[in-house]
């Protein structure tokens, strides 16, 4: 069992190649579901014995750090893997439905409803994809609504040679490559223990994401795609810069080693500095998060989902590790408390900005921003605070956990919903609720999930953080925390009620059939969040298997 | 099988697997659908009363299920549990019969009983709950899944109340979430019992205690419908008949009530909360509320907003009870729990067969409508008469105990209360029997359609006529150990005398 932690990257890794050289949609298709099934059973595996054993720590081929390339599992870690995997898979099971086979494919694979829908979906689906990310720059409504209208009747009449949109040939062939291969560089930061490789890691992430977001054809998204670029790529030599320092100061790069010879001093300060900004450019933090609801808007809705829940975090994620694993000694309360004014700032900010869109996927990747700025919240709930650091770092991460969860689910119900009606703007999604209820409830249950309502796992991190804002008498951050639920119960239900609602005049709106692998893959995720949220303790315990705060969760 | 362990997770169990499994059916299922409803609610009525009958014969029942590290979901059941849980579980299935003949016409009837259901498990949660934290996780699902409710026409003045709706109860939330969490973090989350969890604490942190309760009454005051925060509470009228019964009788309000009434009793202990001067205020808020509710009553002419406005004022009998230091008092407040719930049901079960029936919503378009459909009217006035207070029906009791309570607290300015809201009472309601029944019936009204032997659906008659059935039996054999009284009373030892 002490091999499972390698095989968890190298598998998704062999998938990808597999399904680049195999080219052919249905053959990667199921390379993608077969990689992607052994993935989250060599996660588990991976989970299961760090709560047997505790931490797992293993060097490649027998080359200890500071040479050899070194794996270390704790429960963070593991906790995190475990994610990744489900969600994956969930989204390979998603991506099924979403990108349909090319004509001459066997009818037999396809679902029952993907059976009777048109052609005309994908590109519907392209257009109406495109015209989310338009819509902060789009002043002409009208201009909006008729785009689709026409990509629609013109890929009617070219209905015998396919062209790509965001579900043609072209985009299903790329499509499980880049899904497996940011899967593998995922695990693949998760398990690294060294400042190096996990740049390495994070750099392959990030291609893979946005070539991902450029799957969705057309100029909106290219221009989306390529914002983020140059966006992570800044990133990227930022956090190197830092990166660089630590190397010549301390003449270690990896966790361990760091962590004892980091003194506090100009060098620390700076690459610590260097190393935050370019990860929270990645973050999408607040001020940083330009690049963000456009790239997640504009993307096909299985890469949306990955992006907002697992890559967002992922960089989260090393910020926490440099925090509190490299930097304990460096780190100050005033610098914790600049991180958690950003976060309050992104959690209003990106809130309100959730509030006021017209468009679905731009409402839901604003909210990410938003959400965002909760996980930030750990930074000064620990860092700066005398008590109740135990319960909010557990609230923090099982809030990331949970939102993870929830965002994924919430962006394919979406996907499903936009599939149907044809249009993203949320006024046309009366009476979907009829039509599509499960993707209705599965969107919902989200909701609450973000909201932060019981009986959803996002209630337990959302408790948690409350818990340690109060017990560290940080009572502006725990003001923040509950206004932020308000808001984002504004947006949330704001979307619900105009699902429930009956439409206005007596046209009945004509819905399409969505498959059920993609209707149901998101319930299956809004419900592990709900799940989340009945039963804390043993995810909670995971956690904080070798955290700086073993202790776990309760005063 | 540790029944006493299972028990009371069955009983919450039973509205979320009826509620799930009609989810699932499509909405031409008719007889299926109909079958599960009536099978879950009888499956809980009959659990019910074994529970009733466990607790009687000294048999502890307590489920305890790990939440986060250092706290767990508790679930018990006390003489108050015994008080909702009973009052929810008889009014549900009458509730559910009713909404049976009043809807399964209309579209969206999976979506509509699905979340029925679910809001009946929420209410049994909140009921079962034995501490702060269970408890709120049950009244917070219960906000959730009554929107649906709310809305379920699915129209333009629909959503708008259903935003109002949430607006309040969600701000409420998020108060009552301040409170229990502030609250967790000084004293721990610890089970309820009537010597309350805060006592070692009240000379130390007074003013904490203070704003705690202050956060906890106005977070549970908003579904309480205390005013000023009752706002949401007319609005909320647009939703079907059935939801307006549950909400007004059973589900929502009574969530809010119930809550106040743990928070006084079983948190803070009524010897701390009286030792800490915040029972006062709450009485007054309490009194206010009575009489601006009946104020306002009196100037509808809509007859379910007329209805709303009277639950406005007569919940507040059970704050009022609550926070008079007085055993009396609390029997009054405890036993109105579940004499307003039976009795405003009946009136808007009524209300909605008359407007079902002949379309007649408005106050003024009553006069004679007796002659043509005298059994409705007639459980229509026997529960306004309760209402009123008029002996024998149900709501004497209340107020009588009250009155009692009060001279035995020595606050007399309670008699006045009761009495000035008793008045209100005769002037909003008698009017609508007096001209219902003594009014001129319009033409049309004066031949039943052919081929019917009733003067409306039985389905919607039926449940009306024995919830005023029960509210002249509560009345008339309120001696009875089993009845809403004698379990009030027994509630009232736990607390008084532990």
């Amino acid at each position: 069992m002490t091999g499972a932690a390698p095989w968890a990257v190298a598998v998704p890794l062999a998938g990808a190649a597999a399904a680049f050289l195999l080219g052919r949609p249905r053959a990667a298709r199921a390379a993608g579901l077969v990689s992607g099934s052994a993935t989250l059973a060599l996660s588990a595996a991976v989970a299961r014995q760090v709560w047997m054993e505790g931490p797992v720590r293993l060097s490649l081929a027998g080359w200890d750090a500071p040479l050899g390339i070194e794996l270390h599992a704790d429960g963070l870690s593991a906790a995190m893997l475990l994610v990744t995997s489900l969600l994956g898979l969930a989204i390979a099971v998603y991506a099924t439905g979403y990108f349909p086979h090319p004509a001459g494919g066997a009818a037999g694979a396809r679902g029952a409803d993907a059976a009777s829908a048109p052609r005309a979906v994908a590109a519907r689906r392209a257009a109406s994809e495109a015209d989310a990310a338009s819509g902060p720059e789009r002043r002409v409504d009208d201009e909006a609504d008729a785009a689709p209208a026409h990509e629609e009747r013109t890929d009617d009449e070219a209905n015998a040679t396919p062209r790509g949109g965001a579900g043609g040939p072209r985009a299903t062939a790329g499509f499980w490559p880049l899904l497996l291969f940011a899967w593998a560089s995922l695990n693949a930061l998760f398990l690294s223990a060294d400042v190096f490789n996990l740049y390495v890691a994070l750099e392959l992430m990030t291609l893979a994401a946005v070539a991902l977001v450029a799957l969705a054809e057309g100029p909106v998204a290219l221009g989306a795609a390529i914002r983020y670029l140059l966006a992570a790529f800044l990133g990227s030599l930022v956090y190197l810069l830092g990166v660089a320092i630590l190397y010549g100061a301390f003449h270690t790069l990896a966790f361990e080693g760091l962590a004892e010879s980091v003194l506090p001093g100009v060098p620390a300060w700076s690459a610590l500095a260097l190393i935050t900004t370019g990860l929270a450019l990645k973050t999408a933090l607040f001020p940083l998060h330009f690049w963000l609801p456009r790239a997640h808007a504009s993307a096909p809705a299985p890469v949306s989902a990955l992006l907002s829940s697992l890559v967002v975090t992922a960089s989260f994620y090393l910020i926490l590790r440099f925090w509190m694993y490299v930097f304990p000694a460096v780190v100050t309360p005033a610098a914790a408390h600049v991180a958690g004014a950003l976060g309050a700032a992104a959690i209003l900010w990106g809130s309100v900005q959730a509030i006021r869109q017209q468009h679905l996927k731009l409402m839901i990747a604003y909210s990410t921003v938003a959400q965002v700025g909760y996980l930030v919240l750990i930074l000064p709930l620990t860092v700066a605070a005398v008590a109740g650091s135990a319960m909010a770092w557990s609230g923090g991460l099982y809030h990331a956990v949970s939102h993870a969860f929830a965002k994924a689910a919430m962006f394919m119900a979406a996907g499903s919903v936009i599939h149907s009606v044809g249009s993203d703007r949320i006024v046309g999604l009366s009476g979907i609720a009829t039509y599509l209820p499960v993707s209705t409830y599965a969107f919902g249950i989200a909701g609450l999930t973000l909201i932060g309502l019981p009986p959803t796992g996002g209630f337990v991190g959302k408790w948690l953080l409350l818990s340690g804002a109060i017990e560290s008498g940080q009572w502006w951050l725990a003001i923040v925390i509950l206004v932020g639920g308000v808001l984002t119960a504004g947006y949330v239900f704001l979307v619900l009620g105009q699902e429930l609602s009956q439409s206005q005049d007596d046209v009945t709106p004509e819905f399409r059939p969505v498959p059920r692998a993609m209707e149901y893959a998101a319930m299956a995720l809004a419900l592990a969040s709900l799940l989340l949220g009945l039963r804390a303790t043993e995810l909670l315990e995971l956690l904080s298997t070798g955290s700086p705060f073993a202790a776990g969760g309760g005063p | 099988m540790n029944w006493s362990f299972w028990m009371p997770l069955l009983v919450i169990g039973t509205s979320l697997v009826t509620g799930i499994l009609i989810f699932l059916l499509r909405e031409e299922q008719f007889a299926l659908r109909t079958t599960l409803n009536l099978a879950g609610a009888g499956t809980k009525l009959l659990l019910v009363a074994v529970i009733v009958w466990m607790r009687f014969h000294g048999h502890e029942l307590e489920a305890r299920l790990p939440f986060v590290p250092g706290l767990e979901l508790t679930f018990r059941v006390d003489f108050l549990s015994l008080l909702f849980i009973a009052l929810s579980s008889v009014l549900w299935l009458l509730t559910t019969v009713y909404a049976i003949g009043y809807l399964e016409r209309s579209p969206h009837r999976s979506r509509f009983f699905g979340f029925f259901s679910l809001c009946v498990m929420a209410t049994m949660g909140i009921a079962l709950a034995g501490n702060l934290l269970t408890f709120f996780v049950f009244y917070e699902t219960l906000t959730v899944v009554t929107y649906p409710l709310v809305v379920h026409r699915g129209s333009r003045e629909a959503l708008a109340a259903g935003r109002t709706y949430l607006l309040y109860t969600l701000g409420g939330g998020v108060l009552l979430l301040l409170g229990v969490a502030w609250l967790h973090l000084l004293a721990g989350t610890g089970d309820f019992t009537p010597e309350g969890v805060v006592a070692h604490l009240v000379e130390t942190h007074r003013l904490q205690l203070v704003i705690v309760f202050a956060l906890l009454v106005a977070g549970l005051g908003v579904k309480a419908a205390l005013v000023p925060l009752h706002g949401w509470l007319p609005e909320a009228m647009i939703a079907p008949a059935p939801v307006s019964a549950l909400l007004h009788a059973v589900a929502v309000v009574k969530a809010g009530a119930f809550g106040i009434v743990r928070v006084v009793y079983d948190v803070y202990g009524i010897e701390v909360a009286s030792t800490l001067g915040v029972l006062t205020p709450l009485a007054a808020v309490a009194s206010v509320t009575i009489v601006y509710g009946s104020l306002r009553a009196l100037r509808q002419d809509d007859l379910k907003k007329r209805l709303a406005y009277s639950t406005v004022s007569q919940l507040s009998y059970i704050a009022l009870g609550i926070a008079l230091v007085s055993p009396l008092a609390a029997t009054g407040g405890l036993v109105h729990l579940m004499h307003q719930g039976i009795m405003k049901i009946t009136l808007f079960l009524c209300a909605g067969l008359l407007a079902e029936t002949l379309g007649v919503r408005a106050v003024s378009e009553l006069g004679g409508v007796a002659r043509r459909m005298p059994v409705t009217m007639a459980a229509f006035t026997l529960a306004a008469f309760g209402m009123i207070g008029i002996p024998p029906v149900a709501g004497f009791f209340s107020k009588w105990y009250l009155g009692l309570g009060a001279v035995e607290s020595g606050s007399l300015w309670v008699l006045a209360v009761l009495a000035t809201s008793s008045l209100l009472n005769a002037a909003y309601f008698l009017p609508i029997v007096g001209s219902a029944w003594f009014g001129r019936p319009r033409p049309e009204w004066s031949s039943r359609p052919a081929g019917r032997t009733l003067e409306a659906d039985w389905m919607l008659l039926l449940p009306a006529a024995v919830t005023a059935l029960l509210a002249l039996g509560a009345g008339l054999f309120a001696g009875l150990p089993f009845g809403p009284l004698g379990l009030a009373r027994q509630a009232v030892l736990g607390i008084y005398t532990p």
